[in-house]
């Protein structure tokens, strides 16, 4: 019982003679461990090598990641083991030092700020406010370029798309969409002509098109002459975040969005009925022209994609 | 001649010495810089041993990993959305047009020796490192080692939490694939949601509309450059805090307010932590070969008019992503403007409260505790019962929002409707912290009415005597199974004070 409470006694590091208890290896058979640490080692030796010659002949990955992993455990796990169980057992002591001074070491500091620095700018106040007023001036207006410099204004840009009275829609091979093209039940990414391969066509103009029916369709009121031939055309850009509105469920007419699951009725103007999204997709404005393509009549009659300050 | 030889090299070695040439390399050191009184204090500084600990250096030794990889990647990684038709080693992408940022990321992947490898660890190595701050964060919030005077360093700690998960997505989205480009194209929107400057802060970081072509070279320079340099120089200061200010310690046998107790920093603690170091180093690589994380191939390019279905964020996004799908459509219009609270709400404004409340919350406790004195031993997590319950009601709440992150794949899984697990996950993260606060107050409770809770049982020996009857007698204990005897210090008044702990300032010893 004594010779416990001794060992588990915590020394100062200082002056402890070499046979001191608290020096001895935790291990209760040091040679024991020795040996099992020794192995480790070798093991983490051939490990390491391997992932040498892993690399040289130009393994495959797993086998490299398997050789340098095991390689860095082993010698790491030696290496934890040398260090909890044949080092100094301890435990040790170390006395917490207060770091706070005196109050007369405060007080010096404070009054070399206040009194020493501070006195000098007192009398000398308008000096002080030139200079501070000059740096802060600096401050700001060094902030604008730096601002201003790294993109655009938005202007108005969020509020079109580059669909116009009489575009082509097209699909992402730039063919144009006849009123043939799609069966019932059929959806298609388009875009109007020109823009499909540009990053904005993509980002900005895509529209999902939607062969309903045979006849014109209509989706909400005032919105008669919208789907000729069936053919339904909303914007492809959830208006929660932007995603790509991707998935189309035919037994429900509901265009989806995998991004957050909100869900739009093709039937009703692309009603949101779950999820968060907080508008109905806008809707394109459609005809078919006299030789049978697809083409809008205008550009989106609001915003398309997610909300934003400015939008009404 | 050989005796001459021998002799010369002894005369050499008496005149460098006891200590031969560490002791002359040491000499000429000091003579210039002074560094044998500090040296030696920093070799004998202690550092007390609990498995607890070690949380933090998971989170350090990961970010190591990290920077090795890291910098790995760099030398074959190409910054650039320039588009090219793709021509590289994954034959299924032959004559695609992408992204250089894309086809470099393909090519390190497939055409680098052990690029693949450095990508997966790296990849894993960031989910590692956010993981092992936010658990080295929820230890040091229950055991009270925020407490004065180390705030600074918890202010610290949830900086780099903040940063950490800023660069893990920044990193993420560099490949470009489809999976990553929905996240920069939800972060856009995210962005545009702020009233009133959302669109033009939306445009400067940008460059101008989404996608544009600047994200991906600035999204690069803010990884590799300028949050990684913020990183590192906040943990060098968190380190050189934690060295100035000394270890926290568990109350136990000889340990006081006053003092430290464990191992010294050489050789003890340098070996174990040195060991660790090469076992996470290990652990990542193993995870590296064998777990296959972010296939950009299977992704493909990303193309702003495509979309993959069922996928998530990594998983420190997830709590962002949970809380977008359960808020409501509620947006504001009026007065001509927008405000898009769907998003505001969920992605702005709710991860700012959580983060704030992080920051201040030692000065909360200060306050509402009155609690002004200094504290180097650590709190059972039960004799802080509020404090304790607070803690675990908001990691009930996000959890919650990281399990609604995949409220698609839930309802796919279980066969469930999707509007039927929506509207459990949003009941489950309004009530979850109102539930989990009263059952962890009341376990905290209990565990103080406990005897000998939070002590080490010993076995018991059961024999039968001669006479046919059973006697259990507790086995006797090792010297190195001997658990460090728990013996709280001074609990303040103002919190519940946990029965039955002696206050002797921890001095007790243990008798048997």
């Amino acid at each position: 019982m004594s010779e416990i409470h001794e060992h588990r006694t915590p020394v100062s590091l200082h002056g402890l003679t070499e046979n001191d208890p608290h020096l001895q290896p935790a291990a209760r058979n040091p040679q024991l461990v020795e040996r099992v640490i020794a192995v480790t080692f070798l093991a983490g030796i051939a490990s390491v090598a391997g992932f040498g010659a892993c690399y040289w002949v130009d393994a495959a990955p797993w086998a490299l990641g398997a050789t340098m992993g095991l390689g860095l455990s082993f010698l790491g796990i030696g290496l934890v083991a040398w260090g909890k169980y044949l080092m100094p057992r301890g435990p040790f002591v170390e006395e917490r030092h207060v770091l706070a001074n005196t109050d007369d070491d405060r007080n010096a500091f404070a009054a070399a700020i206040v009194e020493r620095g501070g006195g000098v700018i007192k009398r000398r106040k308008v000096l002080g406010g030139l200079l501070g007023s000059g740096l802060g001036i600096f401050g700001v207006v060094a902030v604008f370029p730096l601002l201003r410099s790294l993109g655009p204004l938005p202007k108005g840009t969020l509020f079109h798309t580059d669909w116009r009275a009489g575009s082509f829609a097209v699909d992402i091979t730039g063919r144009r969409v006849q009123v043939g093209d799609l069966a019932i039940g059929s959806i298609l990414t388009v875009f109007p002509e020109g823009t499909q391969d540009t990053d904005r066509g993509q980002a900005v103009d895509q529209t999902v098109l939607i062969r309903v029916s045979n006849e014109s369709f209509t989706t909400k009121k005032g919105r008669e002459s919208w789907a000729p031939n069936g053919y339904v055309a909303y914007s492809k850009l959830c208006t929660h975040l932007g995603c790509p509105v991707g998935l189309y469920e035919q037994q429900l007419q509901l265009l989806v969005c995998p991004c957050h699951q909100s869900s739009f009725d093709v039937h009703n103007g692309a009603l949101p009925n779950f999820g968060p999204a907080p508008r109905p997709l806008p809707q394109l404005p459609l005809y078919i022209d006299a030789d049978g393509f697809l083409r809008s009549q205008s550009d989106y009659h609001e915003p398309v994609g997610p909300g934003f300050w400015e939008r009404s | 001649m050989s005796t001459e030889v021998v002799n010369t090299a002894r005369a050499k070695k008496q005149a460098m010495g006891p200590y031969g040439t560490v002791g002359k390399v040491l000499g000429e050191l000091d003579d210039r810089l002074g560094v044998a009184k500090g040296g030696r204090s920093f070799l004998d500084k202690i550092f007390p041993d609990h498995w607890s600990f070690m949380l933090g250096e998971i989170a350090l030794y990961s970010f190591v990993v990290l920077l090795a990889t890291g910098i790995f990647l760099t030398l074959y990684y190409i910054p650039s959305q320039a588009i090219v038709t793709y021509h590289g080693a994954y034959l299924p992408l032959d004559g695609q047009r992408v992204t250089e940022a894309f086809a470099s990321s393909v090519d390190l992947s497939f055409a680098v020796r052990a690029g693949l490898l450095m990508r997966q660890m790296h990849h894993w190595a960031c989910d590692i490192f956010v993981g092992a701050i936010v658990v080295h964060m929820a230890r040091v919030f229950f055991t009270g080692a925020f407490r004065k005077p180390r705030e600074l360093n918890w202010t610290i700690g949830t900086t780099l939490l903040i940063l950490a998960i800023v660069n893990g997505f920044l990193g993420y989205s560099l490949p470009d694939d489809l999976v990553s480009g929905t996240g920069i194209r939800i972060a856009y929107s995210i962005i545009l949601s702020i009233p009133l400057v959302g669109t033009y802060l939306g445009f400067l970081v940008f460059g101008g509309n989404f996608p544009g072509t600047a994200i991906i070279p600035r999204f690069f320079m803010l990884h590799v450059l300028l949050v990684p340099a913020i990183i590192v120089g906040l943990v060098t200061f968190h380190l050189i805090l934690l060295v100035r200010q000394k270890h926290t310690q568990f109350p136990g046998e000889g340990r006081t307010e006053k003092n430290v107790v464990g191992s010294p920093m050489y050789p003890v603690f340098m070996a174990k932590t040195t060991g660790f170091l090469l076992i996470v180093a290990g652990v990542t690589a193993l995870l590296g070969a064998f777990a296959q994380i972010n296939p950009i191939w299977q992704f493909g390019p990303y193309d702003a008019a495509r979309i993959s279905y069922a996928v998530q964020p990594d998983w420190y996004m997830g709590f962002l992503d949970g809380a977008l799908r359960v808020f409501p459509a509620w947006s504001f219009h009026g007065f001509g403007y927008t405000i898009p609270l769907e998003v505001t709400i969920p992605a702005v404004l709710f991860p700012g409260l959580v983060f704030n409340l992080a920051f201040a919350w030692p000065a909360l406790e200060r306050k509402f505790t009155k609690d002004h004195a200094m504290h180097h031993l650590l709190d059972r997590p039960s004799n802080r019962p509020k404090r304790t319950a607070a803690g675990v009601a908001l990691l009930a709440n996000l959890l919650m929002l990281f399990i609604a992150s995949s409220t698609d794949v839930i309802a796919n899984f279980f066969h469930l409707s999707l509007n039927s697990v929506l509207w459990a996950m949003r009941i489950l993260v309004v009530l979850s912290p109102f539930i989990a606060y009263p059952i962890t107050y009341k376990i905290a409770k209990e565990i103080q009415l406990l005897k000998g809770g939070g002590k080490r049982k010993t076995a018991n020996v059961v024999s039968r005597t001669a006479e046919g009857e059973y006697v259990a007698t507790p086995s006797p204990v090792y010297v190195d199974d001997l658990h460090h005897e728990l013996a709280a210090t001074e609990v303040p008044t103002f919190i519940e004070p946990s029965v039955d702990v002696p206050t002797d300032g921890g001095v007790r010893t243990v008798t048997r």
